[in-house]
């Protein structure tokens, strides 16, 4: 048992840190020599299977770094494949979307993720994230791509200073969260205990959606990154509340920016599929490497890989 | 009397059926979408844009790509599903359009517990979905 995590445990971190040298090597630079000779070498089937194999990777390092897969992946499948920032925002979406869409039944019906505390939260994400896409797509690529780059530094330096909070302390809750009749009670398993729980500063952290809604739609993203520590830390939200609540919220806000980019003609299902099985193929390993590995140095890998998408994202916008 | 929302450890009842809508629509739109594009990548039907021609369309930005291929944007896809590629669309309508459904469904429930707010916020968030979905959004590079 104890030999079998240990393998496990090493066989993560050894995809990890494949991937991570997959992304500096000579592979990835003769991709990228492919790719700027316009990537005509290859059989039609050649992108689409890297794209799957790409993002089963992507989809165990995310489950077990604790993010959501289009936010590793619209830096990187833009970062060193042949697709089109268009393409990749509008599949990253679709990624994005699935995931919630398949965590988003399980966890409102285990009364994690609040229905309550999202529909206020979603109407004003997802009318943002139409606007966030319809900026984004019309922008100049470079400009995206410098603001994709700039963005994903912000997550990573997010994911190195934020703190979480399993049960912030709200002595009281605000008049709108109390009008609204947002609170909740849920059972901790672990412990069996039983938590009452309320949000404060409200209109705050509605405001905050209103800016999350827009980075979502506009790079692709998801949004579960900005999500968790608004819910979690400035409104008060039980940690598994937030990040149940923060998972389900995807499926409406990334619904919503998704429709934009199908109708902008920014599918192409050559992409879409392989990055969706991938990515929950992925997911499926994930969860059940979660238990026997060490989630410190995963998440030091997934901040690795953004570090690294990021910067090169930005040089590729300003051309360097 | 139905308990106050927020106050059991069990979901309420509208959060209890749009969970069971969405996870409907979720494996109908996954397998939709996997089966379409068995028909798409094994030839079964004929694509629009030819597979070996698709790595030309991919690295142009949507507008180029739109011009090239002589595709309009919005729903009309649905003109085109007699095409192997553009079939796949109909999966991927499915998964964006169940959220829209769930919402739906739960309004009648969220009236009938004279949750009136909620009501009226759970019908602007269909008209923003659908004003998404409708296509009226174009946008130009």
């Amino acid at each position: 048992m104890v030999m079998s995590r240990k393998f496990y445990g090493l066989l993560v971190a050894k995809l990890g840190t494949l991937f991570l040298l997959l992304c500096s090597s000579p592979v990835m630079a003769a991709a990228e020599g492919a790719v700027a000779a316009g990537a005509q070498g290859h059989a039609w089937w050649f992108w689409p299977l890297v794209l799957l194999i790409v993002t089963f990777v992507m989809g165990i390092l995310a489950v077990l770094g604790g993010v959501g897969g289009g936010v590793l992946f619209v830096p990187i499948i833009s970062g060193f494949f042949p697709f089109h920032l268009d393409f990749v925002r509008g599949t990253g979406l679709l990624v994005a979307l699935s995931g919630a869409l398949a965590a988003g039944p399980g966890l409102l019906k285990m009364n994690l993720a609040s229905l309550r505390l999202a529909i206020p939260v979603a109407l004003i994400a997802s009318a943002c994230a139409i606007i966030g896409a319809m900026i984004g797509l019309a922008l100049p690529t470079h400009i995206v791509q410098i603001a994709l780059g700039a963005t994903i530094l912000g997550i990573c330096v997010l994911m190195l200073t934020a703190k979480k909070s399993e049960f912030p302390d709200v002595q009281e809750a605000d008049r709108l969260s109390s009008a609204l009749r947002i609170y909740g009670v849920y059972q901790e398993k672990s412990t069996g205990k039983v938590v009452d729980w309320k949000i404060h500063r409200t209109p705050l952290g509605l405001c905050l959606f209103i800016l999350i809604g827009v980075m979502a739609g506009m790079f692709g993203l998801g949004a579960g990154w900005a999500n968790v520590p608004v819910l979690n830390l400035l409104m008060g939200a039980p940690l598994k509340i937030s990040v149940a609540t923060s998972k389900f919220l995807l499926s409406i806000t990334d619904t919503s920016a998704a429709w934009i980019y199908i109708n902008n003609g920014c599918v192409i299902p050559m992409m879409v599929v392989p990055s969706l099985v991938g990515i929950m193929l992925g997911s499926f390993v994930g969860v059940r490497l979660l238990a026997i590995t060490k989630p410190a140095i995963i998440r030091w890998i997934v901040i690795g890989m953004l570090g690294f998408a990021g910067t090169k994202a930005l040089l590729k916008g300003l051309g360097i | 009397m139905a308990d106050k929302p927020g106050t059991g450890l069990e979901a309420g009842p509208e959060q209890i059926l749009y969970a069971s809508i969405l996870e409907k629509g979720m494996y109908l739109g996954l397998l939709i979408l996997l089966v379409t594009f068995a028909v798409y990548a094994l030839g079964i039907m004929k694509p629009y844009i030819p597979l070996d021609q698709i790595s030309q369309y991919w690295s142009m930005n949507v507008h180029e790509y739109l011009e090239h291929a002589h595709i309009k944007t919005g729903w009309s896809w649905v003109g085109m599903i007699n095409y192997g590629d553009f079939i796949n669309f109909v999966g991927v309508a499915v998964l964006a359009g169940v959220t829209v459904i769930c919402y739906l469904a739960i309004v009648p429930i969220l009236l009938k517990n004279d949750d009136k707010v909620y009501a009226v916020l759970a019908f602007l968030e269909v008209v923003v979905l659908a004003l998404a979905a409708s296509g009226l959004l174009k946008v130009g590079h």
